[in-house]
């Protein structure tokens, strides 16, 4: 075990060095474009239509990730059409240019503006081709957007993350499929433990005995689910690096699945506890009861927020510190930089199975909540 | 903002695949793997309950082989001891059996004796009446040489005479 950390961080050391050495000779190459790095990193922490794998923004090496657009039936393409469209630029106030990426080919009519495809507004033909402009209502487009169901980064690399927990896990269990209930062989030794974690020290522990059961299948799987995504996240090159568990759609579903199977969970005695709490005074109820009905979405919302901020910030620290090469404009910077985000990587590898393990904790204590009977 | 806004797009493909992970893990992972393990839990308590009961009928068995043993050592000591009393029987009653013998084989001894004794001292008897007379004859014979001491001698027999 020791050993396999090892690896893996020297691993990362050399990735990392990788990364260095290849967007190094890029940003020098094409020295024009001010380097910011807010936009960098607020770029790669959101999600995207295309998967960037090297070299500079526009121009480098890209996977053009499908585009399903659903605007009067399902239209289905490359998102090539918007990268290597247009580059439209609208004056606003202050001086400020907007500039958004008008779609070429099956993507006409369509525009791309900070990665949301809006539905341009036809003004007029011009040589017998339409003639497309998006409206700028202060800084956001007062175009309308069409149900966007592309596969974008993230979409591909939750697929990834999913393929990858399901190949593991029927690997797994089909050694004991196989060896019957013997000792655990192979990767099962690794899976194992972490299991019997999940259902004894966190389902049986929180939730009761007896009821446990039916719900271990649930936290063992968003265990995996956030756990295997999370350091899919901190492998730098493709197909890591998508900031999936740090996006807040992703972990608003993760939470909104817990509120589901609590509130479908919950017996007489937790509502009990919302509208008649015991031994609260009747005089006192009027602000009680709003409290424990907030209470009931605070709870998953504090889930949703502690993922998507903790995975989001570990991205940030990391390319932040990388960025102080780029910002000082020299590569010695990189025996300070590099040094300091391996250390934060091994740090997030920490946090990668900490969040997973307190989001399964958590669930698991609002469902104990939920079910558990009278104790008066 | 669009950071904290979730996406239509990208929360309909979670759903998706999480509902479908879940689905396919519980069914072909989670479901055989916990089976497994609670079959060998179930296995292991079962061996560790047997080998408690294995434990407990041992020591039932020894327990029993020490009261058979136990047993066993008294029966012995019993009989020993009845075959010594029997063995100190037997020397008593020979001891008693000699005893008697040696007694009677005394008694014809003493009696035997008396008889050889008394036969004995008849024939002594004889034998001193016989000397006696012969010894009285010589005597006389010496004695009634004279007159006077045929004289004293009769006077000091009758003396003798009157004082019996």
């Amino acid at each position: 075990m020791k050993q396999f950390v090892h690896l893996t961080t020297s691993l990362h050391f050399v990735i990392f060095a990788l990364f260095l050495l290849v967007s190094n000779v890029n940003v020098f190459a094409a020295e024009k474009e001010e380097f910011n790095v807010g936009e960098m990193i607020m770029h790669h922490i959101k999600d995207a239509h295309e998967w960037h794998i090297a070299g500079p923004e526009h121009g480098g090496t890209s996977i053009y990730l499908p585009i399903i657009l659903h605007d009067n039936g399902f239209k289905v393409f490359s998102s090539k059409h918007f990268y290597h469209g247009k580059e439209i630029e609208v004056p606003g106030k202050d001086n400020i240019t907007y500039t958004y990426m008008e779609g070429v080919g099956p993507a006409k009519g369509y525009g791309l503006y900070h990665e949301e495809i809006y539905k341009l507004d036809k003004i007029g033909t011009s040589n017998g081709f339409p003639v497309y402009v998006m409206k700028f209502q202060g800084e956001h487009p007062h175009n309308k957007s069409p149900l966007d169901l592309s596969i974008t980064k993230n979409v591909a690399s939750l697929f990834a993350g999913g393929l990858l927990i399901i190949m593991i896990m029927l690997g797994v269990a089909r050694g004991y499929r196989k060896n019957g209930p013997v000792a655990p062989t192979g990767l099962a030794k690794f899976i194992e433990p972490l299991v019997m974690v999940i259902r004894d020290d966190i389902a049986k522990e929180n939730i009761g005995h007896g009821k446990h059961h039916k719900y271990v299948p649930y936290l063992l799987t968003i265990f995996f689910f956030i756990w295997i995504n999370n350091l899919l996240g901190l492998i730098p090159i493709f197909p890591g690096g998508a900031n999936l568990t740090g996006n807040i759609t992703i972990t608003f579903f993760l939470a909104l699945c817990t509120l589901i199977i609590t509130l479908l969970s919950s017996n007489k005695n937790y509502w009990k506890h919302i509208f008649a709490t015991p031994g609260v005074p009747i005089a006192l109820m009027p602000i009680m009861i709003p409290i424990e009905i907030v209470g009931i979405f605070t709870k998953p919302f504090a889930l949703m927020i502690r993922l998507f901020a903790n995975i989001s910030a570990g991205h940030i620290i990391i390319l932040a510190l990388i960025s102080i090469i780029f910002i000082n404009k020299n590569i010695a910077w990189g025996a300070l930089s590099v040094p300091m985000a391996l250390f934060i990587s091994c740090l997030e590898m920490l946090v990668a199975v900490l969040q997973a393990y307190l989001f399964a904790l958590l669930s698991a204590l609002f469902i104990g909540a939920a079910v558990e009977e009278s104790h008066h | 903002m669009d950071l904290v806004t979730p996406d239509l797009g990208l929360l309909f493909w979670t759903g998706l695949v999480f509902c479908l992970l879940l689905f396919v893990l519980t069914k072909f992972a989670w479901k055989p793997i916990l089976n497994a393990v609670n079959t060998r839990e179930q296995n292991i308590t079962d061996a560790l309950e047997l080998a408690e009961k294995t434990k407990a009928e041992m020591q039932a068995l020894k327990a029993e082989n020490d009261q058979i043993l136990k047993a066993a050592r008294a029966e012995r000591d019993q009989i020993l001891k009845e075959a010594k009393e029997a063995a100190n029987g037997m020397i008593e009653d020979a001891k008693g059996k000699a005893k008697d013998e040696a007694a009677k084989i005394v008694e014809s001894a003493r009696q035997n004796i008396n008889s050889e004794k008394a036969a004995a001292m008849a024939e002594i008897k004889s034998h001193v009446a016989n000397l006696s007379l012969e010894i009285a004859e010589k005597v006389v014979r010496h004695e009634l040489s004279s007159d006077d001491k045929q004289k004293s001698l009769a006077t000091q027999l009758a003396g003798e005479i009157k004082m019996n």
